[in-house]
């Protein structure tokens, strides 16, 4: 993994260069010996699954937090620079744009371009606003100095955070997934920006989870993988199969991969549970065909921001369902709100825990018998004695570390949150359950357990399916993976093809024989 | 080590005190007997309950704790349905003040007809008083539909009512102010023959109602999980939007109840002056009884002690004779005080404190 080739060849003095920097959060090693360059005029991709470090980086590159050990070099600076807050990146030229617009909306364009970067009390309006036009023909973004920011596109809006970011000189200009709230013409917008940047010498990182997206706009390519360095590339020597294989950390033909034993012998059950047909939904998901049977686990497998999560939103009713038919058992349902998908037998542990799983301060007794209580009915609440039994016969099951059931359940740890919102829907004893990430975030020893856990649910009979973003995890409990990119249902694999080459192969788009 | 041994005694009565102090009822208890202590101590007298007779001659309970627990009243039946908006939006109802006088106005319309001093009633009470509660919840639906449905700030959304409401119970009166006749008296006063004043039955039936409803539904643990967070609630079979607007509607219920305990206390409404900044003293209750503010949190007992307590801190600087125009400012800064001494800085604070000086007696007694 020796990067040093780059520079010799072109022996131009590189605009930033972090180097071995380390960054820990108790129990997390976020950053280990990190190395990341980037010259002028260059556009740079931040690459990497969750948690692979890229955030983190970009923080203590702008001072969010203060790294624990590495130096910062930047052009014209000859001694490594110290960046204890986001003014300072500022001051050293570096500016971030983040995928929330943090402009203030109820202001006029030209005040969001110039807000808060001088000190003066009284301010020419008139030649500020002569000056914002420039800058904004300059750049070529449709939008008036005197326009409220409000009433622009999301992708206007970005551009003036952009815009705002060049004319305060920044030579070091960080996107953070710009794009994931643009439709397509926007993005074309988008690009064409970053392109006049770029011919002017700024340099630009930027971190997308879209892979069409980076090989259209980017020079090169650093990926990260579990806080490291897995290495820089030239986007030109990277083929996208390269690319998925290096973000999920397999190298190509390593095919000393454990299939699992347990499923197979599943397969003579073949009762459909659930079935969908041409289901989409709001969230963009593209209509999609699947099948779920009875004693099967099943996965939906991708890159972060492919749609696995909305296709298990949109069979729970989570998102609005714009088109297609959910089958259940062969019968056509109507699912309009997780409380009708719940009535027909369906579980859903969604992906984000904090916001969308736990309701933190409810108690954990209150938090595991939620669920069932909600089908149960407003006028039929459970005694605290039924309740305290539920709750008593799952954190045995489930070895849920709580105080009491009385505790609050934000106060637990993260592995034993999700122990809580599993036994919620164990409760309800679902015939199909669909469990989105459940692993994110806790420790291993959990993690093994809630695996154990789903085989245990489907050799007795239930019908799981088990998103994660670890390939193995899914290899290890799934008998049967839908592949996903870009929204788009793009494959299904079984028995055999599921190797990590063939899922990476499917979500490249790569013809799996070659 | 033999010290401990000595003083069991002690040891347990300290444990006791400190489940007891950890309670979420003992701060909202800890303030009303606090406040009557004071009362005591400034008046001796103030317990005493008397029987007197009114001025027809009937029986009446006369005294200051009945006046309180008389008084309180509309704070309370206010409160319980404050609880509920608080806890599931996030936000509180400001417009129950003006809402009480258009449910007045109807009460009042519904009674006496086109007339200013009617002789008769012109319909039944119990009609009265069905189209009061239906105009409340009239007004509760709409602000639930603007909380709910369009998602507007509880504040902004109740400031609707709260600026035109009078305005329009004066409207429902016809533009005049007609009074009942004194029958209609028996429910803000006595029922003749019967000593204890019925506001204080109401408020009972209100509040065992809200208990039996507390218990045999999820009304509680609805709005609470609503509260805390609607994204999981929803995902969880629950319905945000519904349950918000069901707690406008039951605000507006005890609107209704207020408004009719309240217009048959003078037999007559003037829309721009009852109950005047009642809204904040019942959003206050529901603070003083332990609730957060930022919702999620239903300790009804709580808000009813704590509308008790402000109607007990009122009567007492009725008591001291301070000038009326002076009383808010006594009230605020005596607010000030409760709601401090419940900010976790404070407790940390004195926790701190308590540490410290445990640390100090202990060493004490070691070197004793």
């Amino acid at each position: 993994m020796s990067e040093g080739r780059l520079n010799i060849i072109t022996m131009q003095e590189p605009l930033l260069t972090m180097k071995n920097i380390y960054k820990s959060f108790p129990g997390v090693r976020a950053l280990q010996n990190v190395n990341f360059t980037l010259y002028e005029g260059e556009i740079h991709a931040l690459m990497g699954e969750n948690g692979a470090g890229k955030s983190t980086l970009i923080k203590v590159l702008t001072g969010v937090y203060p790294m624990d050990g590495g130096e910062i070099y930047i052009k014209g600076e000859n001694r490594p620079v110290h960046i204890k807050s986001p003014q300072d990146a500022h001051k050293h030229g570096i500016s971030t744009v983040y995928q929330e617009i943090t402009l203030c909306p109820n202001l006029t364009v030209a005040e969001n371009l110039f807000i808060g970067r001088n000190d003066e009390l009284l301010v020419d309006w008139k030649k500020n606003n002569s000056r914002a036009e420039g800058i904004l023909e300059e750049l070529g973004i449709p939008a008036k100095p005197t326009q409220q920011l409000s009433n622009c596109s999301i992708a206007v809006q970005q551009m003036v955070a952009i815009a705002r970011a060049v004319d305060m000189d920044c030579k070091v200009l960080i996107l953070d997934e710009p794009t994931s709230s643009l439709d397509d013409q926007e993005v074309t917008k988008l690009f064409l920006l970053m392109r006049e940047l770029k011919s002017r010498g700024v340099g630009i990182i930027f971190v997308t989870h879209f892979l069409e997206q980076m090989y259209a706009i980017c020079d090169k390519i650093t990926v990260l993988r579990g806080g490291e360095l897995v290495g820089e590339y030239k986007v030109m020597d990277l083929p996208r199969v390269e690319l998925v294989a290096k973000m999920m950390g397999k190298e190509l033909g390593d095919l000393a991969d454990i299939h699992n034993k347990a499923q197979t012998d599943n397969e003579n059950t073949k009762e459909v549970i659930i079935e969908t047909v041409g289901l989409a939904s709001n969230s963009g998901v593209k209509p999609f065909d699947f099948k779920a049977y009875k004693g099967e686990v099943t996965g939906f497998a991708g890159l972060l921001g492919s749609g696995r999560s909305e296709c298990v939103r949109a069979i729970f009713g989570a998102d609005k369902v714009t088109k297609g038919k959910i089958k259940i058992k062969g019968n056509e349902v109507n699912i309009t709100s997780p409380l009708k998908a719940m009535k027909k037998g369906i579980g859903y542990l969604p992906e984000d825990r904090g916001r969308d799983g736990i309701i933190g301060d409810l108690s954990v007794r209150e938090n595991i018998v939620l669920a069932l209580q909600a089908m149960r009915g407003f006028f039929r609440p459970f005694t605290k004695a039924q309740a305290q039994a539920f709750a008593d016969e799952y954190i045995s099951l489930l070895n849920i570390k709580t105080a009491s059931a009385d505790t609050p359940v934000k106060s637990l740890s993260g592995g034993n949150q999700q122990k809580v919102i599993l036994a919620r829907w164990l409760l309800t004893h679902p015939d199909y359950l669909i469990l989105d990430e459940p692993t994110r975030g806790i420790d291993i020893g959990t993690k093994v357990e809630i695996q154990k856990l789903v085989l245990r649910l489907a050799s007795e009979g239930m019908s799981v399916t088990f998103i994660s973003a670890e390939i193995e995890e899914m290899l290890r409990t799934c008998s049967r993976l839908i592949v996903m990119r870009d929204l788009f249902v793009v494959g299904e694999l079984e028995g055999d093809d599921m190797t990590q080459d063939k899922i990476m192969y499917t979500i490249a788009g790569v013809n799996k024989s070659e | 080590m033999t010290k401990n041994n000595i003083k069991p005694s002690t040891q347990r009565g300290v444990s006791v005190f400190k489940t007891i102090s950890k309670h979420r009822l003992f701060i909202p208890i800890a303030f009303l007997m606090f406040l009557l202590l004071l009362n005591i101590f400034i008046k001796p007298g103030f317990l005493r309950i008397s029987l007197g007779r009114d001025s027809s001659g009937n029986p009446v309970l006369i005294g200051n704790l009945v006046n309180i627990l008389n008084n309180a009243t509309e704070l309370v039946i206010l409160a319980i349905g404050m609880t509920l908006v608080t806890a599931s939006s996030k936000g509180q109802d400001i417009s129950v003040g003006s809402t009480i006088a258009i449910v007045g106005g109807v009460i009042m319309r519904v009674l006496c007809g086109n007339e200013t001093q009617p002789t008769e009633l012109k319909a039944p009470i119990i009609l009265a008083f069905l189209l009061g509660c239906l105009a409340g919840m009239v007004c509760g639906a709409f602000n639930g539909i603007l909380v709910a449905k369009f998602k507007i700030q509880p504040m902004v959304a109740t400031l609707i009512l709260f600026t035109a409401g009078r305005s329009i119970g004066s409207m429902a009166m016809g533009g005049l102010k007609p009074k009942a006749v004194s029958s209609f008296g028996y429910y803000g006063n006595f029922i003749p023959g019967f000593p204890i004043p019925t506001p204080i039955l109401i408020t009972i039936l209100v509040v065992a109602i809200t208990y039996i409803a507390l218990k045999k539904t999820n009304l509680g643990l609805y709005t609470r999980a609503v509260g805390i967070n609607d994204r999981s609630s929803r995902l969880n079979g629950l319905n945000p939007a519904k349950i918000k607007f069901m707690a406008y509607v039951i605000m507006g219920f005890c609107v209704g109840i207020a408004g009719f305990v309240q217009s048959s206390r003078v037999q007559t409404v003037n829309p721009y002056t009852i109950v005047p900044g009642i809204e904040m003293d019942v959003i206050l209750a529901v603070a003083l009884g332990g609730n957060s503010l930022g919702g999620g949190t239903v300790n009804m007992a709580g808000s009813i002690i704590g509308a008790y307590t402000l109607q007990t801190l009122t009567s007492m600087l009725t008591t001291l004779n301070v000038n009326t125009n002076a009383v808010p400012v006594f009230k605020a800064v005596i607010i000030i005080l409760l709601v401090a001494i419940q900010t976790p800085a404070v407790k940390n604070f004195f926790s701190n404190k308590a540490k410290v000086s445990k640390i100090i007696s202990n060493q004490g007694k070691e070197s004793a």
